[in-house]
């Protein structure tokens, strides 16, 4: 219990500094956020929301259907391609598409050299903002609304048809406001990781929370201002947050239909051409022409590239993501062994507090932890000058220990979902069987527990792993000197506008991204019965 | 195997009475059952004894250990009880063999071996070994769950509603199976479920439970022909009660005729003596206390028939309006509506005051 707390306050700290913030006001710096860039930052964050939210919305709502109530050729690998998007960050997919869309890129350089055509839209504009976010985003709508239609779609369906309706309109009235909650849900986490995210915006100078939070820090070396941009960046948060709970305790699981296979419709051989060619060429702009565009680029410059630096990066984010993802796995199986041995109310409610940092941004994590690990630091240095003599300018500030943190209260829902669920599985009479054999606690935990447990503990360590691989602002803000990963490498080259020399660490990074959707599927597939 | 000894045992959570003062003796070797209804405190009694629930008052003994008594329990690592779930509880990650041999993780490896062997042999299940529980059906992975609590040679076997996972025909043969199963391994077992066929293809001694109690603790055959109360009475088996009045200590006249027997009408205060005459008195009828005779001047009129293949299980409607039940061969095939022959053949009379 005491221990939960402690991981829930954890969450908190970042939040309560940037709010704290508030106390010490520079009046110029604010005065010059609230004239210049608040204005403009509120509304392209607004407009960034509200393009994603119907993007996402479309797309993954559309192919779920699809998917999991039609029948078309291909059904059935789409039915898991269409989640491979999710291996594909956000930042990288925009640098591709600016590549490759830009007025220098191939695509308008033929028609204006081929075909004499200007005036394609401009890939570098709030649309382009939104389309490329939207690609990367959907899948999060997609895998949520998949299930919750084959779970329930199909019967709720049915009685529709039973009733009267055509299945447009069972659709419409039925289906769709059924899964709403599911879908909403979706919407909400598609939302949250927009408004966290830092390196897109960064690559398309679409100036919003996260980047001007970076520049506070870098350019102006304000903290407060920083600190003073993060907190109205939760408050944007916090509506998601609520609207995603809120969503999330409606959601009522049906029972699996077995037969939902049978139940699919059958498309006219024209519809399923017109489905076949829409989630093909969805999967085509958000992952296959992205995935071959970076392997282009990459071997273009892998004999230059690849030098000892480069696997110095490799090794640093390897390094980092490992470390990460072992101390969120951890954290998680304490997180749930709390809640398993003290079940309540207020258990439930630390837990929920726990997993909240998923939904902050990175670089408010950042500036969140920072602040009090600096004034830490400071107290600490100056006890040690007093005592002991102790010279030095920084004890933890240049060490991993902010990083980890940050990474620890940002992924550590996405290690706790799946081991809480795999605890979950493990029913109270396992544990009593195993007793009545013999076996103590400790027994129970080697002999019992951790075999059980240990597809969710692969699979929650895989996810951290990638997640934190990915990760861009938090890295960026708070590494140690000397600590550049490949996600920084990207974040370096992209800002001086080298999309052929940021393929390389991105193609890194999507690979060691894809093995856990490979691992996930392929363990849906297999479940045990 | 052991005695297990149930002294005056009482549970409550949070200040509700879960088991009042419960109290039998399962003798050596024995299968004893607790029968009833949900929620009457069989499992809760179950957990107790298994020792996962405290008790409040009273004692447990096994083999003459107190295993339990008031604020104080012995682990149920250290019980060396057997237990069966209802949901059998097995390890998914290990394979039908490791499952029978965990709790014999002391022993040597031959004897280990040796053990599992021969309990896969006695539950019929050497060819599947090697296989995972989900590669089983439900009557396998019961049988695999009965194996796994028999293996370390356990003092008492538990067993929580085993079939109620299982469908009806599976039910049946395996309740035998399983008595002999137990009966070979010489273990003592206490069974808990709700289901009065299950409770006497298994046990030699059953315990009726109703709120929290022992409303009576005896063999299948008694409680059936010779229940102590009306819970008992209606709760075992088919039947109907009829007015009746007592002529005198082993007679009583009901609209039939009159019984002849021991009349077990309990006695109030004031004596025996003034309670024996004119007493009225509800007397248990069984469908097979009524016997379907076309000769018979007595008739009742046959208000509902249920066809269970090899007899018919009539409702029929006494001229006074009572209703009774009879178990008539399948061949007697009569019409609803029509007025059939009947006579008593009753060899224990039953017999409760009117309230």
């Amino acid at each position: 219990m005491l221990f939960a707390l402690a991981v829930a306050a954890l969450v908190l700290v970042p939040v309560a500094v940037t709010f704290s913030s508030f106390a010490q006001v520079e009046g110029d710096i604010l005065a010059h956020l609230t004239e210049f860039v608040l204005p403009e930052l509120v509304g392209n964050t607004l407009w960034l929301v509200l393009g994603v939210a119907v993007g996402v919305g479309v797309l993954g709502v559309s192919l779920a259907w699809l998917t999991a109530m039609c029948e078309f050729p291909g059904r059935r690998l789409f039915d898991w391609a269409l989640l491979l998007p999710l291996a594909l960050p956000a930042y990288v997919t925009a640098f591709v598409a600016i590549g490759l869309l830009d007025f220098t890129g191939p695509l308008q350089t033929w028609l204006r050299e081929g075909w004499g055509l200007t005036g394609l839209p401009e890939i570098r504009s709030r649309g382009g903002v939104i389309l490329v976010m939207s690609l990367a985003l959907y899948p999060y709508v997609y895998l949520i609304a998949k299930n919750a239609f084959a779970t329930q779609g199909a019967i709720a369906l049915e009685a529709a048809q039973s009733l009267g309706l055509s299945r447009t309109q069972g659709f419409f009235r039925v289906a769709l406001p059924m899964a709403r909650p599911w879908i909403a849900a979706g919407m909400m986490l598609a939302l949250m990781e927009t408004l966290a995210d830092f390196g897109t915006m960064a690559i398309f100078n679409y100036d919003t929370f996260t980047t001007a939070i970076y520049k506070a820090w870098y350019s102006l070396f304000s903290l407060p201002a920083a600190a003073q941009l993060a907190s109205i960046l939760i408050l944007f948060v916090l509506v998601a947050v609520v609207f995603e709970q809120r969503s999330r305790t409606r959601m009522r699981y049906g029972t699996v239909g077995r037969s939902a296979a049978s139940r699919r419709i059958k498309l006219s051989p024209a519809l399923a051409g017109l489905a076949l060619l829409y989630a093909g060429a969805v999967l085509a702009v958000a992952f296959l022409i992205p995935i071959t565009q970076l392997a282009l680029w990459t071997r273009d410059v892998i004999a230059d590239d690849l030098d000892s630096r480069y696997w110095a990066f490799a090794w640093h984010s390897v390094l980092l993501a490992g470390m990460g993802a072992l101390m969120v796995v951890a954290m998680a199986l304490l997180l749930a062994y709390a809640g398993r041995q003290r079940p309540g109310t207020v258990m439930m409610w630390v837990q929920r507090l726990a997993t909240l940092g998923y939904a902050f941004p990175g670089a408010v994590l950042a500036v969140g932890l920072f602040i009090p690990v600096a004034a830490l630091d400071n107290w600490l240095i100056d006890t040690g000058r007093a005592w002991f003599g102790f010279d030095g300018s920084e004890i933890l500030k240049g060490t991993l220990l902010v990083m980890l943190l940050a990474y620890l209260v940002r992924f550590l829902a996405v290690g706790f979902g799946p081991i809480d669920s795999g605890l979950h599985r493990i029913t109270r009479n396992v544990d009593e069987a195993a007793r009545n054999l013999g076996t103590g606690a400790a027994g129970l935990l080697t002999r019992i527990h951790l075999p059980m447990l240990r597809a969710s503990l692969l699979t929650a360590g895989a996810l951290a792993f990638v997640d934190i691989m990915k990760e861009m602002p938090i890295t960026l803000m708070t590494r140690p000197f000397g600590w550049d990963t490949l996600a920084v490498r990207v974040f370096e080259m992209t800002a001086e506008g080298e999309w052929e020399r940021a393929a390389l660490p991105s193609l890194a990074i999507v690979v060691a991204g894809i093995i856990p959707i490979i691992l996930m599927t392929w363990r849906g597939a297999h479940s045990h019965g | 195997m052991a005695e297990l000894i149930l002294d005056s045992v009482s549970q409550s959570y949070a200040k509700r009475q879960i088991i009042a003062d419960l109290t039998f003796t399962l003798p050596e070797g024995a299968i004893g059952c607790l029968l009833g209804p949900s929620g009457c405190g069989k499992t809760t009694a179950l957990r107790c004894i298994s020792g996962f629930e405290p008790i409040q008052s009273g004692e447990i003994r096994i083999g003459g250990e107190v295993v339990s008594r008031p604020g104080w329990m012995l682990a149920a690592e250290k019980r060396r009880i057997g237990m069966v779930f209802q949901d059998y509880a097995l390890f998914p990650h290990l394979s039908v063999a490791d499952n029978v041999g965990f709790g014999l993780r002391n022993d040597a490896r031959a004897a280990r071996q040796a053990r599992i062997d021969e309990l896969l042999v006695l539950v019929g299940l050497s060819a599947h070994a090697d296989q995972y529980p989900h590669q089983l059906s439900g009557g396998q992975q019961q049988r695999v769950a009965l194996a796994r609590a028999l293996a370390p040679r356990p003092r008492l076997i538990l067993m929580d509603e085993p079939f109620s996972n299982l469908d009806v025909e599976l039910r049946e043969r395996l309740s035998l199976e399983v008595r002999d199963i137990l009966k070979r391994e010489a273990t003592t077992a206490l069974i808990v479920t709700h289901d009065q066929h299950e409770a006497f293809a298994l046990a030699d001694w059953v315990g009726v439970m109703h709120q929290g109690r022992i409303q009576q603790w005896d063999t299948p055959y008694n409680l059936y022909h010779e229940p102590g109360n009306r819970f008992v009475a209606d709760f075992v088996g088919q039947g109907a009660l009829v007015p009746g009045e007592v002529i005198n200590d082993h007679q009583v006249e009901i609209e039939l005729g009159v019984l002849e027997g021991h009349i077990p009408v309990e006695c109030d205060a004031s004596g025996c003596e003034h309670c024996v005459r004119n007493c009225h008195v509800d007397v248990l009828l069984r469908p097979d206390d009524i016997i379907h005779d076309d000769d018979s001047l007595l008739l009742a009129e046959v208000e509902n028939k249920a066809f269970r293949g090899a007899d018919f299980l009539y409702t029929l409607k006494l001229p006074s309006g009572q209703h009774a039940l009879s178990l008539v061969p399948s061949h007697h095939n009569h019409a609803i509506g029509e007025k059939i022959g009947i006579k008593l053949a009753v060899d224990h009379v039953v017999a409760f005051r009117r309230e």
